[in-house]
């Protein structure tokens, strides 16, 4: 299945969120997820499914002003 | 005085930027110094195998200071609300922040998205802190949208020019006597923030100000007295300018005092 992680084209076997993170090695970090632009929440990730050409933002706290 | 924002106390009236400090240490030591009880963060792509954000967050988390996202870069109303629903969800907290940028020159506020997004937010339960400009039928459609918090600029962000607009921010402060209004970017220097303070805002917010100074920690120190330092003098309320001269010192009884002098 074709992604674009974070602005990536990637190439993945997975098949929900979960597994995408864990395949992407973030595995405990303090992330928030979107799918298409919409959050998925963190307890819906195991049940978020992908579908191909789908676009996955994964972000953490960074310094802000 | 403590200043409340929403339904929660702070005491400093000073909130901190995490941006732009030459080194995790002197962030952590301009912080303290700062004395902000509230510190801005931020959310960027996260990658899998450098996890820059874990290391970050470890800083931020001891601080104990109270954490308000931002949602900095947005351009569009849906950028800014997916921003922060990810940010409520990270950083558990209902503040967010609220910027829609409208303008790369000057990163203005889009006030059109601007207060479109504030009404998406409130509606969800967001308490919202939107960054706007001084104007005053935006502030108002603001309060409408259920915004309790005004963050009108003081001057482009980055910029260091202080208060571009004096008699805005005046009208704004007259408009709204009851509502918190923060300065929010564009201070330079600490008598730009003292001003703020002296024309009755309740509290400054920056960044680039202290991070980018020679010693960022003495400047956060400096700020910190500047802003004390306007809040008390608004509070002890100031004389009023006058054209002419007005002698301080007793006129009645000076030595050698003759009809010439009258």
């Amino acid at each position: 299945m074709n992604l674009t992680l974070n602005g990536e084209a990637i190439i993945t076997k997975t098949s929900t969120l979960a597994e995408l993170l864990d395949e992407q090695g973030y595995g405990d970090a303090k992330v928030a997820t979107a799918v298409n632009g919409t959050l998925a929440p963190a307890s819906f990730r195991g049940a978020t499914e992908l579908t191909d050409g789908d676009a996955i933002e994964v972000v953490a706290p960074m310094q802000g002003g | 005085m403590p200043i409340q924002f929403y339904d929660q106390q702070v005491s400093s009236r000073f909130l901190i930027g995490t941006a732009l400090y030459p080194s995790p240490s002197i962030m952590l030591d301009a912080i303290k110094a700062s004395g902000s009880d509230i510190v801005t963060v931020s959310l960027r792509r996260e990658s899998g195998k450098e996890q820059a954000g874990q290391n970050f967050w470890s800083y931020i988390k001891d601080t104990g200071a109270r954490i308000l996202p931002n949602t900095a870069g947005c351009k569009t109303v849906k950028e800014a609300v997916t921003t922060a629903h990810m940010a409520r969800e990270i950083f558990e907290t209902p503040w967010v922040k609220l910027e829609v940028i409208g303008e790369d020159d000057s990163l203005q506020p889009d006030v059109f998205g601007l207060i479109e997004a504030a009404k998406i937010l409130t509606e969800e339960g967001f308490e919202v802190f939107p960054y706007t400009t001084e104007d005053l039928v935006v502030a108002e459609k603001l309060l409408a949208a259920g915004c309790e918090v005004l963050m009108p600029w003081g001057a482009p962000i980055g910029s260091g020019r202080g208060l571009n607009n004096v008699y805005g921010l005046r009208s704004l402060r007259a408009h709204f006597p009851k509502v918190p209004l923060i300065v929010d970017a564009g201070i330079g220097l600490p008598s730009h923030a003292a001003a703020a303070m002296e024309l009755g805002y309740d509290a400054v917010l920056l960044n680039t100000a202290v991070a980018k100074a020679g010693d960022p920690v003495l400047m956060a120190k400096a700020f910190a007295m500047a802003i004390e330092s306007g809040h008390l003098s608004y509070v002890a309320d100031p004389i009023e300018k006058r054209d002419m001269a007005a002698p301080s010192t007793p006129v009645a009884g000076l030595p050698f005092w003759n009809q010439e002098h009258a």
